[in-house]
């Protein structure tokens, strides 16, 4: 019978069916962060148990970590001070490695994870974290888990687990120029809403899907979860496999072939069903930029804020009320009249260093817009390194862009990077949600290029029309 | 864990779709190395005016909602990221079981971690509680976990949906990895098989 890719990755991990149980799924990579893991170490402390495969389990500190130059000293605030600093005892104590502040590995969990090689086809993959959902763009099985679901990883390697339904989201036709995989992952929430893919793993599908590079894939199953599906995944093939060659942690030699020829096997196979399937017309989509306070309320560069009163769904219209109200919008505005802040450029859905190169390239000979306050957050130290080696680090800071260190940064403002109430900032991050990037700050979600133009100009407008100067 | 049986408790109506993780215990909270300490900090933008004064205007700050045990909300409660932050802080507010049309994955699964119970209920029957704990002081419903239902003193009578392994740890209190661990065997089997050491 033929099986969808989820559903072949599935059965390799069943360790154990117990009856009446949800199924017991191994799991072969676990990514540790500051934020989420003190208190499962904590609870293996207590009951005296031991982390079953320190191996498998890879941590790295992010979402507190500053931006600016003081961060390989002490963390002036002390409670994330403290928190960084567990997250050193533990992994001391439970042997597990860590990429510090100062290790050139270090960055965004869900960055470092496919840029160091740890990220491979066919693996299941966990994180305190919601955004885990990025790795699925190799063709593994990765989602987000609770604090109490990473100490069951760290204490057995496995997670209790009923199987999920399988949505296929199958975008058809080419991706026209100017839009990105950002565009398309925000038409597809806003198409479904942020409870659309509740319940399921989604499998992206399509030429415009196959055309895309892999950080296109990492955006797109990066934002899964905020489709409502823990789960995202993308089938792998030879731009993965030519991703991938050679990375640190990758199989090689001889065992980087048979690797290949056994992740060639994941694709679902033709004639496999979903349960639930969305088409989604590449012809149709455009530039996109959220108005509202959770990312299925987007629209497209060439349109206006929606009128609440024109929404059927009363809860619907009542949550865009407010939105508009939080976000200071009118109805009706076009969204090129939006003047902005803030600019960010960076997190886990958006700070690789494609994403560095394609906002490089818009805001090129240009300089940022008066107010504006601009800023780069590489996701990566690595990413950062090699953005330098290209120059990008100058053609930002000569358009008068902040070019800074790694980590999560503004994305959720853990660290000093935050928004004062009332500042209004075009993001490259994921979630646009009340006070996400600081109390009172709005947020709008758009692509790297996207923001780029927006810094230099002042206010949203349509990169398809822009003037990219040599 | 703490056990979930049967709760008998007032009702806080939270009449929002959508409440994501954010608003339930924003991010400059999450830095503890406890599980404790959130509740004070719960929806806390909501919550507080700029002087750190509680705010009025926010339905949960009423002195008829303060004792309550149960919250009733809109449709994709908990969305957003996977901080169990989130349940721990509702925890600590008071509140033991949660009432909505529908939960986002991760929160729901984390609830359950802590002893606390997400009800599912038709949107009809969420618009009933929501409706009388809005207009009601003192409205009170019970949450029978071992039957499935929640009732009301005027004869309402819902029935929700729970995987059966969920019900019985919640029921009993039994943590996932204790049980887990149970099955060492399987999992020692299926590290030295050729797709766990592949």
């Amino acid at each position: 019978m033929p099986k969808t890719m989820f559903e072949k990755i599935w059965e390799r991990h069943v360790v154990a069916e117990p009856e009446g149980q949800p199924t017991l799924v191994y799991i072969d990579l676990h990514l540790v962060h500051e934020v989420t893991s003190p208190q499962a170490f904590e609870g293996l402390r207590l009951a005296g148990r031991k982390v079953r495969r320190p191996e498998l389990t890879i941590s790295t500190v992010d979402h507190n970590v500053p931006t600016d130059e003081t961060r390989t000293e002490e963390i002036k605030d002390p409670i994330a001070r403290q928190q960084v600093e567990t997250l050193r005892n533990n992994c001391k104590e439970f042997d597990i490695t860590l990429y510090d502040v100062d290790s050139r590995a270090q960055g965004i969990v869900h960055v470092i994870g496919p840029e160091q090689g740890y990220t491979q086809p066919g693996m299941t993959i966990v994180c305190g974290d919601s955004h885990t959902s990025t790795h699925g763009a190799f063709g593994s099985l990765a989602f987000g888990i609770g604090t109490s679901e990473v100490e069951h990883v760290l204490a057995t390697q496995t997670l209790r687990q009923r199987k999920p339904k399988t949505m296929e989201v199958r975008f058809n036709g080419e991706l026209p120029p100017g839009v990105t995989a950002k565009d398309m992952i925000l038409a597809t929430i806003g198409r479904i809403g942020t409870a659309g893919g509740t319940g399921h793993v989604m499998e992206y599908t399509g030429e415009a899907i196959r055309n895309l590079s892999m950080e296109g894939r990492m955006t797109i199953c990066n934002m899964s979860i905020e489709g409502g599906a823990r789960a995202g995944m993308i089938a792998p093939d030879e731009t993965t496999f030519e991703w991938m060659k050679g990375r640190k942690y990758v199989p090689q030699g001889a065992d980087w072939d048979a690797a290949v020829e056994d992740w060639k096997t994941l694709a679902t196979d033709e004639g496999a069903e979903f349960d639930t399937l969305v088409e989604i017309e590449c012809s149709e989509l455009e530039p996109y930029v959220s108005w509202g306070t959770n990312p299925g309320q987007v629209t497209t560069i060439s349109g206006r804020v929606p009128n609440p009163a024109d929404f059927s769904d009363a809860a619907d219209q009542a949550s865009a009320d407010s939105a508009l109200e939080y976000m200071g919008l009118e109805a009706n505005t076009p969204i090129e009249d939006i003047s902005l802040d803030r600019v960010f450029i960076g997190s886990c859905t958006n700070a690789r260093l494609e994403d560095l190169r394609r906002a490089a390239a818009v805001v090129k000979g240009h300089h940022v817009a008066g107010a504006v306050r601009a800023q780069v957050m590489p996701g990566s130290t690595l990413t950062k390194i090699q953005a330098e080696a290209e120059g990008l680090d100058d053609v930002f800071k000569e358009a008068g862009f902040e070019w800074r260190e790694s980590g999560c940064s503004m994305c959720l403002g853990m660290n000093p990077d935050i928004l004062t109430p009332g500042e209004r900032c075009a993001s490259t991050s994921n979630r646009n949600f009340e006070g996400r990037q600081g109390k009172g700050g709005r947020t709008h979600l758009v692509s790297p290029e996207m923001a780029a133009a927006a810094a230099v100009a002042g206010h949203f407008t349509d990169v398809r029309d822009w003037d990219f100067k040599r | 864990m703490e056990k979930f049986t049967q709760l008998t408790g007032l009702v806080a109506p939270l009449d929002r779709v959508n409440v994501d993780t954010d608003q339930i215990i924003p991010k400059q909270f999450l830095k503890r190395i406890e599980r404790t300490g959130f509740g004070e900090f719960a929806f806390f933008d909501w919550r507080y005016l700029e002087d750190g004064v509680e705010n009025p205007d926010f339905i949960l700050n009423q002195p008829k909602y303060r004792s309550a045990s149960i919250l009733v909300s809109g449709r994709n409660f908990g969305s957003g990221s996977s901080r169990e932050h989130a349940p721990w802080a509702l925890n600590e507010m008071g509140f033991r079981a949660i009432i909505a049309p529908s939960f986002a994955d991760i929160f729901r699964n984390n609830c359950m971690q802590n002893g606390m119970l997400p009800v599912v209920l038709t949107q009809e029957e969420v618009d009933t509680v929501m409706g009388k704990a809005l207009q009601r002081t003192g409205y009170e419903v019970t949450v029978d976990l071992e039957n499935q239902t929640v009732t009301d003193g005027d004869g309402f009578e819902a029935s929700f949906d729970l995987d059966p392994f969920r019900k019985n740890s919640l029921l009993k209190g039994l943590d996932d990895i204790g049980l887990t661990l149970e099955l060492e065997g399987s999992i020692a089997d299926f590290e030295a098989s050729a797709t766990g050491r592949a």
